[in-house]
């Protein structure tokens, strides 16, 4: 009988993949004509973005994924987007980007601020979650940050009253609150999250985020499964370091989300490994979660030591927002046994690995 | 060492939340802003035990608040055709789920299933037949998807009686038709990475039918050489499927083949009550019982109540994918896994004693 319950034991170990990582067959019927390769603009950009854009690239080349990228070169210093650029995002509704660095002061303004304008990409959604086998500080933590990206402090609204004198506008409207606001619900609905928590600083700008949140209530009462409360953002950032796993679906305005998603990032593994995108009601732009708002240090660059997990798996969810996905579970689960094994793993995480090396462990693993 | 191993593993699978048991993955997936508005599904009980198993997955999803609401049509199969408001209802939300329609036996009145597959040229029937974790069969590592051509091939329902006495019944096939149920087994086999797709025939005997078949396959194996393509004869078919049934992953299939070894799978696999299925065309799709060899189950099993709700709940499950709400899709499959798997709660084709009614119940506690 020992014998018997050793192999079943040794059995079920098997199936479980022996780190914990769950591979799952999914029954998915597709509709005819699926599986036609889809166009997706590539802007590799700045500093590390050209060595984690060229890491998916290669990932999606040995999964044979129906991908194929249109690659344009956008750097931040530019003074506009080039016109072919947005034409071939509004051709093809999607688009990858590493990051594009935007210069501090000066009068250029932000590539990425204007890229989300003009596709009027209102929702940005970073998952922040501690990924198996990567120890942090903090435990628990799963937590969506819903961030408004087109208004509130970031519209890009300042002028000179007198010489030495700025006022830079900070707009609040009702429509981007409400939209940002239904978003954040509808995912929570869609995704089975049981709390939205609204962060604000309406106790101070009680106009401007008292907007915020009357509309974050009112699409609030149409959910009564799905728990909702408000928290003001100071207390929020020290709750997120002290207690993160009290949070679940946040939304938030612009500026704050900001800061909220790079925490939530830092406190879950670093902004090296977590996913994001950006999304609009016709199109969808996925980067690096939350970067901090740089490209990276030069030494990065040029020892090639880039973390590409964030955009791999960034790279995931544009697979399922492509309608893939077998291909997105194949990357995510690649992807993830190569950090619980923690063979490979570059400096942010506390190894010493080039890009290279971790692009190829993640394609050793694909099945 | 007994002991220790073997309380290792009662304490292992008595957790019903341990990793090993009963994986729940989280996936990171961003909707598209609008993604969760409610969308309408025609629902058809049909005879026998489909108001029994409908009414199951109407239950469910209605305690896991999904966004679909169903358009129920009666419809019963000895009606002579499929009524006209069925057919414009499923065109207008171009997704269905079905119980099941009886056909009557010889007679004038043709197959109202075929009927509306034709009407909807819904060409791609899909059986996924896969051993269930937990329930034992006499078959392991079974995992075969069975595609079969759902259109033409000997269901056409062209026959003639030419003298008294002798009547001729036409199979048709086009290469049209072998040409797309072609391209859809493999474009499947390579969106969810399976290795193999086999052909089934009898073009030994039916050399320019089935030969037709043969070439159109070959053909579109051509743009996939990744996925190993072979060929085997329908009668070597049945006798490798019973013996050796891990030798195969994806089977593309005629009408009448695909309806044989779709429901010898799902035998092999624990049985027509757990497989889930569909049918899918170019624009519309019908979610049904993968495999229901032909019948919507016999009287005693309507008496009481006994009908087995799985395969039903599983289909519209592969409903919720289609309809682009995995995480409904991932909860659903989960909690009816758990259920089979616990074993407490099984009809009597699994070997259990529970009606309809208490599965149902043992599902939605398991939702979470």
């Amino acid at each position: 009988m020992s014998r018997r319950s050793l192999t079943l034991l040794k059995n079920l170990a098997r199936n479980a993949n022996g780190s914990g990582i769950q591979t799952r067959s999914v029954t998915y019927m597709p509709r005819p004509g699926d599986g036609a390769p889809r166009a997706v603009t590539l802007i590799p950009g700045d500093g590390i973005g050209p060595l984690v854009t060229n890491a998916v690239e290669q990932v999606m080349e040995a999964m044979h994924a129906p991908i194929f990228f249109e690659k344009y070169d956008v750097h931040g210093e530019m003074s506009r987007m080039p016109p072919e650029v947005m034409e071939s995002i509004r051709k093809n509704k999607v688009c990858l980007k590493g990051g594009l660095k935007t210069p501090v002061g000066g009068g250029v303004s932000s590539l990425n601020v204007q890229l989300r304008k003009e596709l009027d990409l209102f929702a940005s959604l970073v998952n922040c979650f501690n990924l198996p086998g990567l120890p942090t500080r903090h435990e628990n933590v799963d937590i969506v940050v819903i961030r408004e990206n087109t208004e509130g402090e970031y519209a890009g609204l300042e002028h000179e009253v007198v010489p030495g004198v700025v006022e830079s506008l900070k707009v609040i409207t009702k429509f981007c609150s409400e939209r940002i606001a239904k978003y954040a619900f509808e995912y929570a609905y869609l995704n089975n999250r049981k709390k939205v928590t609204a962060v604000h600083k309406a106790n101070i700008m009680k106009l401007a985020d008292g907007l915020f949140l009357e509309s974050c209530r009112e699409v609030a009462k149409k959910y009564p499964s799905i728990t909702y409360n408000e928290i003001i953002v100071d207390n929020c950032c020290m709750q997120l370091v002290a207690k993160p796993e009290q949070f679940d679906v946040m939304v938030t305005p612009n500026l704050y989300g900001n800061l909220v998603a790079n925490t939530a990032a830092g406190i879950a593994g670093g902004t090296g490994v977590m996913p994001g995108g950006n999304v609009g009601a016709d199109h969808a732009v996925f980067e690096q979660g939350a970067s901090a708002g740089n490209v990276g240090k030069d030494k990065i660059v040029l020892e090639n030591k880039a973390n590409p997990v964030a955009l791999l798996l960034s790279s995931a969810m544009m697979l399922r927002h492509l309608q893939f996905p077998s291909f997105a579970d194949r990357l995510e689960t690649a992807v993830k046994k190569v950090i619980a094994e923690g063979k490979c793993r570059t400096k942010d995480l506390g190894g010493t690995s080039t890009t290279q090396q971790v692009v190829d462990a993640v394609i050793a693993k694909l099945d």
